[in-house]
């Protein structure tokens, strides 16, 4: 395999007795790349990234990181990669210096080289002058660049990240991607999972997950005009009931749905749409105040390619 | 404008000596879908247990549909339902016997019943699970259910604690069809979300932060406290397009997409020529320059950005 | 209160025992398994216990007692001895257990009616049978003793009714086997009950807050009143099931009498079942968590039941302070009611000092019960 690739997953499956956490996923993340498995709660994420780094064995397939086979090499595996969790383990009774020798420790980082890794994780969490405070009380954003810094004291070639900024406020989140997107500069091989629609347009590419299933994969703008079959219309009409209910029965509308104030309709083309929409409406009593052509949101692409295949059962 | 189907006051709760919701104010008139967003620790979920009557304010005023909450809590929890984060119905009884568990406890009536529940569980796609057990049901499903058994009693102010976190999209997409459908028969909506992009379906905003106020409006009124406008840049490399834009003029943020380059510019007009002529004379490859829509969590990160520091709640 | 929610709630608990295999087990299997075990395991009837005897006077009256002794089948009367030490020294030889030492004056104080006592020496390295021995004894001279007493009534021309003693232990007086099985199992039907109400009811709050339940719950019109009976009646209702279940097992398969009346039974056993689901019901709302309920419950129902209640450790055999103790314990009224229907033939009237205690405490759990739970997190 080219050197080219950091991870190279091939037909990797995990059951859980009758239970398909993970169905035949295919993909290749390329050296330096951020790459994105964006999916709900539960369709296979997690229990991929676990198999990456080697915490579950795969039922079937192959997983090679770094060009070491995670089944076979897992030690050599795990001196490369970094991993961060979704609940952040850190130790919060710890003090903030403590959690990063701590892991330093495990990693097998000594003397100058220590020092200067604690000195830069501090620096790049914004934690400087806060080495004595307890981890328990940062609030998270804090935590979760100071989880950053202990995965990477070991200087991985490949970041493993699991949801790694569930809950936590939109700066600190912003904060974040700009480091992801630094050290990504810097050559790091970066694996996400997310189940923010919004936060996965910061990944280069994407795999879009589902009830265990690869549904499609490329960049956020590649996923975006590819999944929808028309074009993308905002109308903003009153009332708005009444404008759906006309909206939905006119030729040429594929769907329709009420976004805020306004309505989201999928239609064959735009032109005519916005040409013909107005005065269906205004035949009806509705007025309508604005109707133009909007891009289509990674969510909308989501739903694109999930929902045709999206089955309403129950988990097995 | 006629009386508000929700009015908080001032509304103060405290835990462990720190203010965990700091003085909130806000109306929702009859037939609004408020949205409370924030991140975690913000203070959704409990302002949504104080207007529950499940959990004691220490100070302010909350009155839901013409009632003191905060005076009489049980007075309140006929004519409103409530539907906490976590999954707060009975996994070993199936969809029907929590539907009649609810359905009772709210004295509806059984015939009534049957035809709502009939109605609601069309509309989630869930029919066929009627005899199921509930703990056997998706994520997604739960959820639906959730809702079916806090609309049974056609309740006149609905208030759902981030019912869609983690919820698949398509799922996310049919709650919010019920919700509107709701909506346009006069119910009332509070509700929570951690998800900035979700916001934007909601008539109003509340938009909390570590327990306080930060914005209430709509969203477009929300959207116009953002100075400038958001530009994107598409390019395979926006982390060098960043480098080379860093101290542009009128360059108020910059962040790095996947495959674009998000700037916040003071006057778009100007600044998009000087900007393309910057990233032409550092010969870097972009793919055009476009303006965005500002997103809601532009906004927020933009206030949040002008709050002191916040490290760790003991500096 | 509103009887359709309280139903409604009733109902959906009943449905969550039934398909819960852990409630279940509890309800319907542990009183069985205990009634079963109790009953077999009761079997500490020890009998021809070796005796020693020394005999001071020697008289007819002496002799009357010894007689009654030897036709125990508990005792054999193994060697009579002249003199203290060599009954000292026998016990000390594990040759016999009891010494039985009939003072000199024995027939002359009985004849003058005056008290008398026999000292009876037990051997109590082996607390349990010197208590059986020294039951056994005592009611062997209670026995006579009594007839001693009908017979002086009858010479002094009094009338054997007005003066047929009272007081006397159940145990002797209306268990004439001497069986400790008749003693022990309709005991055992309260420490059923106290285990398997105890339990459950300490299970139903603890599981809604464990569960994430609670907090919807809380959010409807249901009041604290209701989510209390609602919660609780079908755990009455189970108990009662089984303290039937444990009757039909103690009357069909052990052959304990049943003397007393249904009625009695029923009354005392919902008394008593209000009064362990109230405390259940307190803890969980006090512990939230199923364990620490679980473990909180049986510590304030089973072991005051099983120590303190007379269920198998007679009442009247303890030390002055804790005898104290028990009057406090509610389950000693339950136990006494019981045996007093079993054996007894006792009716509800018989027991309105015991139905009487045992609404007092039923009144006062019930309030604190009412109060306990908060609609608020």
């Amino acid at each position: 395999m080219s050197e080219a690739f950091s991870i190279v997953v091939d037909e990797l499956v995990k059951r859980f007795r009758r239970f398909t956490a993970v169905n035949r996923i295919s993909f290749s993340v390329a050296r330096g790349e951020i790459f994105g498995l964006l999916g709900p709660n539960g369709s296979g994420k997690s229990t991929t990234i676990r198999m990456l780094c080697g915490l579950l064995t795969p039922t079937a397939g192959r997983v090679s990181v770094v060009g070491f086979d995670v089944a076979r090499d897992p030690e050599e595996v795990r001196q490369h990669i970094g991993y961060m969790s979704q609940k952040f383990s850190l130790y919060n009774d710890l003090r903030v210096v403590e959690n990063l020798e701590f892991f330093a420790g495990l990693y097998g980082v000594k003397g100058a080289q220590l020092t200067e890794r604690i000195a830069w994780a501090l620096e790049m969490a914004g934690l400087n002058g806060g080495e004595e405070l307890i981890t328990g009380d940062l609030a998270g954003g804090w935590k979760q660049r100071l989880a950053l810094g202990c995965a990477v004291m070991h200087r991985p070639r490949v970041l493993l990240l699991d949801e790694p900024t569930a809950g936590v406020d939109p700066l600190s989140r912003r904060l974040f991607w700009e480091l992801i997107h630094q050290m990504s500069a810097d050559g790091v091989t970066v694996l996400v999972t997310t189940h923010y629609m919004d936060e996965a347009e910061y990944c280069n590419r994407l795999a879009l997950i589902e009830a265990g299933r690869l549904v499609a994969t490329g960049s956020p703008s590649e996923l975006k005009r590819g999944a929808i079959r028309g074009d993308l219309l905002l109308v903003e009409c009153a009332p708005l009931g009444r404008g759906l209910e006309i909206i939905k029965r006119q030729p040429g509308v594929l769907d329709a749905a009420v976004f805020g104030a306004a309505l989201h309709v999928v239609v064959g083309a735009a032109d005519r749409a916005r040409a013909e929409l107005p005065a269906a409406l205004a035949s009806a009593g509705v007025a309508t105040s604005r109707i133009e052509p909007i891009a289509p949101s990674l969510e909308d692409a989501f739903v694109a390619l999930a929902g045709k295949r999206h089955d309403l059962g129950a988990t097995q | 404008m006629t009386q508000a189907m929700v009015q908080v006051d001032g509304l103060i709760r405290r835990y462990a000596g720190r203010a965990v919701i700091e003085n909130l104010s806000f109306a929702v008139q009859p037939g609004e879908i408020l949205g409370l967003v924030g991140p975690d620790g913000a203070g959704k979920t409990t302002t949504l247990r104080i207007l529950a009557g499940v959990l004691p304010a220490d100070s302010g005023g909350a009155r839901v549909a013409a009632q003191d909450v905060l005076h009489d809590p049980e007075a309140v929890k006929s004519v409103i339902s409530y539907m906490p984060q976590h999954f707060g119905l009975y996994e070993d009884l199936t969809v029907d016997e929590n539907i009649r568990f609810y359905a009772e406890l709210f004295e509806v009536a059984a015939a009534a019943r049957e035809q709502r529940a009939r109605e609601l569980l069309a509309a989630c796609g869930m029919t066929p699970f009627r005899r199921r057990l509930a703990g056997q049901l998706s994520g997604g499903m739960k959820r639906k259910l959730g809702l079916v058994c806090a609309l049974i009693h056609s309740p006149q102010v609905l208030l759902l604690d981030e019912p869609t976190t983690g919820v698949d999209p398509v799922s996310r997409r049919e709650l919010w069809g019920i919700l509107y459908s709701l909506v346009f028969g006069g119910v009332t909506v509070l509700i929570s979300t951690a998800y900035f992009d979700e916001a934007e379906r909601c008539h109003r905003l509340l938009l909390l932060h570590r327990g306080r106020q930060l914005f209430w409006g709509t969203p477009a009124e929300l959207k116009g406290m953002l100075p400038g406008a958001v530009l994107s840049i598409a390019s395979t490399d926006p982390e060098r397009l960043r480098a080379a834009l860093a101290g542009a003029d009128g360059l108020l943020s910059a962040m790095a997409m996947g495959d674009a380059l998000h700037v916040v510019v003071n006057e778009p007009a100007r600044r998009i020529p000087e900007l393309r002529t910057r990233l032409e004379a550092a010969h870097l490859a972009f793919d055009g320059i476009t303006t965005v829509a500002a997103t809601v969590e532009d906004v927020f990160a933009y206030m949040v950005s002008r709050e002191p520091d916040q490290r760790g709640r003991r500096p | 209160m509103n009887w359709r929610r309280t139903a409604a709630i009733g109902r959906k608990e009943f449905i969550q025992v039934r398909r819960d295999s852990r409630s279940l087990l509890i309800a319907v299997l542990l009183p069985l398994i205990q009634i079963l075990m109790l009953g077999y395991g009761a079997r500490l009837d020890a009998d021809h216990i070796p005796v020693y005897v020394f005999d001071q006077e020697g008289s007819q009256d002496s002799q009357a007692l010894l007689k009654r002794f030897q036709a125990s089948r508990y005792f054999d009367v193994i060697q009579v001895v002249d003199n203290y030490p060599a009954i000292t020294r026998a016990i000390d030889a594990d040759r016999c257990k009891l010494g039985l030492v009939i003072p000199w004056d024995f027939s002359e104080r009985l004849n003058d009616a005056h008290r008398t006592a026999v000292q009876a020496l037990i051997d109590g390295t082996d607390d349990n049978s010197a208590q059986l021995a020294e039951g056994y004894a005592q009611a062997v001279v209670e026995g006579y003793s009594n007839d001693v007493q009908l017979k002086w009534f009858a010479i002094h021309g009094m009338s054997q009714q007005a003066v047929a003693p009272l007081a006397v232990d159940y145990r002797t007086w209306f268990n004439e086997e001497l069986e400790s099985k008749n003693f022990i199992i309709p005991g055992a039907i309260a420490l059923v009950m106290a285990l398997m109400g105890a339990l459950l009811s300490s299970l139903t709050i603890a599981r809604e807050w464990e569960r994430g339940t609670m907090e919807q719950l809380i959010a409807t019109p249901a009041t604290a009143m209701e989510i209390m009976t609602g919660k609780l009646v079908p755990y009455l209702v189970i108990g009662l099931f089984d303290a039937a279940l444990c009757t039909v097992f103690a009357v069909g398969w052990f052959n304990t009498p049943f003397r007393g009346s249904v009625t009695a039974l029923f009354v005392t056993t919902v008394m008593f079942l209000i009064v362990i689901l109230g405390i259940g019901y307190m803890i969980s709302v006090a512990t939230k968590s199923q364990l620490g309920a679980s473990q909180y419950a049986l510590l304030v129902t089973l072991l005051p039941t099983s120590l303190l209640s007379g269920f198998a450790f007679p009442i009247d055999q303890m030390p002055g302070p804790i005898r104290a103790i028990t009057y406090v314990v509610y389950s000693r009224y339950y136990v006494t009611a019981l045996k007093a229907i079993f054996l007894a033939g006792a009716g509800t009237r018989d027991l309105i000092p015991e139905i009487s205690a045992m609404a007092v405490y039923a009144v006062v759990i019930g309030f604190f019960a009412t109060r306990a739970f908060r609609k608020s997190l």
